[in-house]
């Protein structure tokens, strides 16, 4: 039986340190990218260029960023809604996530998923899910498959781990729990990881679960290694994150690490935010994990300012071009309907024969 | 060469055959290894594939017909066992949400091939918790396949079949089939999903129905013929797809149509068939179609009311008598 740890944000931070600057730079570009896609897609969401429901991952880059960077490529990767930034940062390109919102044919989804169902099987990201939870028996069941294609197929060892976030509020669901349970009983290859960023929806952590004030305490039942980690420190996310992960892929057993965070804006787009303060606010907003990352690195790895701002720039260009092309993707036509489902052909009436309809849009 | 076997073992068979034939196949599910089998429909198999292809789980069953969702994802093919499918309602966000939207969902990245597979319909004085009828509460959801197999031959033939397709399929058994004997072929066949086949040739009525309930229109069918009505009894064999064309070429030769479903009239796949066959055969019906289904009450306990409420020979017979204008 493993026994439960907590790491701590100010504990050192050999980890990250030890690593090249051209790694951390990939780091920061990553973050910035995030922070800048998820801002423009705010604002074509109010230009009325996506629809439905847009959950924006302002503030909670370095989770994604840090964690993501302490797995390989071939581990897979699921979430629940707030996902936009785990395609990005395992590589799927802005383009095909803001195709996807947009509802076009070049989305990573061809348009059918949008905002909450972000798929990429090059990546090994297997989506965005949108009902709170839901996620974690998908997630046990990649745990399940890699090792079983690992151990029983090739008759080797099993190699690869499974990253499976959700946030504060799936502590709740009895998915989770089950989940839990069964990767513990199953010794599955999986890390849970609670992405609490304060609230679920409006409901203060606490509010909603025991043991708020340490999450850990959710592990200790289960008999998993477990760590809290500083979420607004994507060195810190990395220091934490990496050794569970190492312990998980060496071990093949499951772990659950909580990565406190905060979400700048609100859960959705029409979140008024009038369940926490704005002094509370403010105080996140001043640890801006983007802002403590540059400084580290313009403090101890010499990126000039000239360097960050090509970055900046670059970061731009790169999302500019992005709503571009998906602007420019192609709507899917009508035959998209009924591809990638079996399904029976409902019809007869189709509403192609006309008159003209006014179109009130 | 053919041999009597159960429905069990032909349902094992047809498991065994495909874990033998494809290493991404497994079976996992409450009881089915160690215990070998809470309806011994597994009996054996750990013995032959060893525990990490025959795999006991907790109660847990939103936990692991997800996991076996997510298996699907990564490339394996689960077989999941639902100790019945009454059970299957606590797992309805992972079956009805994941199992089959996942392909679309994902613009074609990920299909699902999965079988999820049990008892379905009344045991024998289970109460209503236990006695769930799934079909018409599942069947309506784009994307998942419906089987439900009425004899040992048809279990395997079509369980091999599903364990084969790319979608998740819905494979319903019968607690009270799965003793029941029936011939079955040593050497290898499948059945494809969506065609339908004639259990009894006759050209006054047509009986259409799935699974267990065919045994009461073989029945009715027979005490029928004796009063000179001659039915045709159709086994639809899946929901889903819906082998509207057998069942429509059936009821143009008869001009009379009885569906026979066992689960609640309200919504339900009787109602869905016979709107179908309004639809397809209008012209050549000479009466609407009549349904005979459960009762509109939750399954009861007691043998007698438990008799009272689901689909029998006595309801079947009236209603043919009633459709061909004969009673």
């Amino acid at each position: 039986m493993s026994m439960t740890t907590t790491g701590r944000a100010t504990e050192p931070r050999s980890l990250a340190q030890k690593l090249s600057n051209e790694t951390l730079c990939t780091w920061l570009r990553d973050m910035l990218l995030i922070r800048e896609f998820e801002v423009r897609s705010m604002q074509a969401y109010q230009n009325k260029k996506i629809g439905g429901f847009l959950h924006v991952y302002i503030g909670q880059e370095a989770v994604a960023v840090g964690t993501i960077a302490a797995a390989t490529a071939r581990d897979p990767v699921i979430t629940a809604y707030r996902d936009h930034a785990h395609a990005l940062a395992r590589g799927t390109e802005a383009r095909y996530c803001m195709a996807e919102m947009m509802g076009r044919l070049g989305g990573c989804a061809k348009g059918k998923g949008g905002s909450m169902h972000m798929f990429d099987r090059r990546r090994n990201m297997f989506g965005g899910h949108g009902i709170v939870g839901a996620q974690c028996p998908l997630g046990i069941g990649l745990a399940f498959a890699t090792k079983y294609e690992d151990e029983v197929i090739d008759g080797g060892a099993s190699r690869r781990i499974t990253l499976c976030y959700f946030g504060d509020g799936a502590l709740n669901q009895g998915s989770l729990h089950e989940s839990m349970n069964l990767a513990g009983v199953l010794n599955l290859p999986i890390i849970f990881i609670c992405e609490n960023n304060g609230y679920s929806m409006g409901t203060a952590t606490a509010r909603g679960t025991t043991m708020a004030e340490d999450l850990t305490a959710k592990a200790v039942g289960y008999g998993f290694e477990s760590a809290s980690i500083d979420g607004m420190d994507v060195m810190a996310v990395y220091d934490g994150f990496k050794p569970i992960a190492d312990q998980c892929r060496e071990t093949s057993r499951p772990a659950f690490v909580e990565i406190r965070t905060y979400r700048f804006k609100g859960h959705s787009m029409s979140d008024p935010r009038k369940y926490r303060t704005k002094d509370e606010e403010q105080r996140y907003q001043a640890m801006d994990p983007i802002e403590r990352f540059t400084k580290y690195m313009a403090a101890e790895r010499g990126v000039t300012e000239d360097e960050h701002e090509a970055m900046t720039r670059s970061v731009r260009k790169e999302i500019r071009e992005a709503i571009s092309w998906a602007e420019k993707s192609p709507h899917p036509e009508s035959g998209e309907l009924y591809r990638d489902v079996y399904t029976d052909i409902w019809g007869p009436y189709r509403g192609t024969s006309g008159p003209e309809m006014h179109d009130k849009s | 060469m053919t041999r009597t076997i159960e429905y069990r073992d032909a349902l094992r068979e047809a498991m065994s055959e495909e874990m033998r034939r494809d290493q991404r196949v497994f079976l996992m599910g409450e009881e089915v290894a160690e215990y070998q089998g809470a309806y011994k429909v597994s009996r054996g198999m750990l013995d032959e594939f060893g525990p990490h292809r025959v795999i006991d789980t907790p109660i847990s069953e939103t936990g692991f017909a997800g996991l076996g969702i997510g298996a699907a994802m990564a490339g394996l093919r689960p077989i999941i066992e639902f100790m019945s499918w009454s059970f299957s309602l606590v797992a309805a966000d992972q079956i009805l949400n994941n199992a089959p939207k996942m392909l679309y969902m994902s613009g074609g990245q990920f299909p699902i091939p999965i079988v999820f597979r049990g008892n379905n319909g009344a045991g024998g004085q289970l109460g209503s918790t236990h006695s769930w009828c799934v079909e018409s509460l599942y069947a309506g959801v784009p994307g998942l396949k419906m089987a439900i197999p009425f004899d040992a031959y048809d279990a395997k033939g079509l369980l091999k079949t599903a364990i084969r397709d790319d979608n998740p399929v819905f494979f319903l058994e019968s607690e009270r089939l799965l003793g029941i004997k029936g011939e079955v072929p040593e050497e290898e066949y499948l059945i494809p999903l969506g065609q339908a086949t004639l259990r009894r040739r006759g050209d006054d009525c047509t009986i259409v129905g799935f699974g267990r309930p065919l045994y009461f229109c073989l029945e009715a069918a027979e005490a029928l013929a004796r009063e000179g009505i001659e039915c045709d009894v159709v086994d639809g064999r899946t929901i889903r797809p819906l082998d509207i064309d057998s069942i429509a070429e059936s009821v143009r030769r008869t001009n009379y149509c009885v569906v026979v479903d066992q689960s609640w009239p309200f919504a339900s796949i009787g109602a869905e068939v016979a709107a179908q066959v309004h639809e397809h055969c209008f012209d050549d019906l000479d009466n609407h179609v009549i349904r005979v289904h459960s009762d509109d009450v939750p399954a009861p306990y007691a043998y007698s009311l438990e008799q009272e409420m689901l689909p029998n020979a006595r309801k079947i017979v009236e209603a043919v008598r009633a459709v061909t204008y004969a009673g």
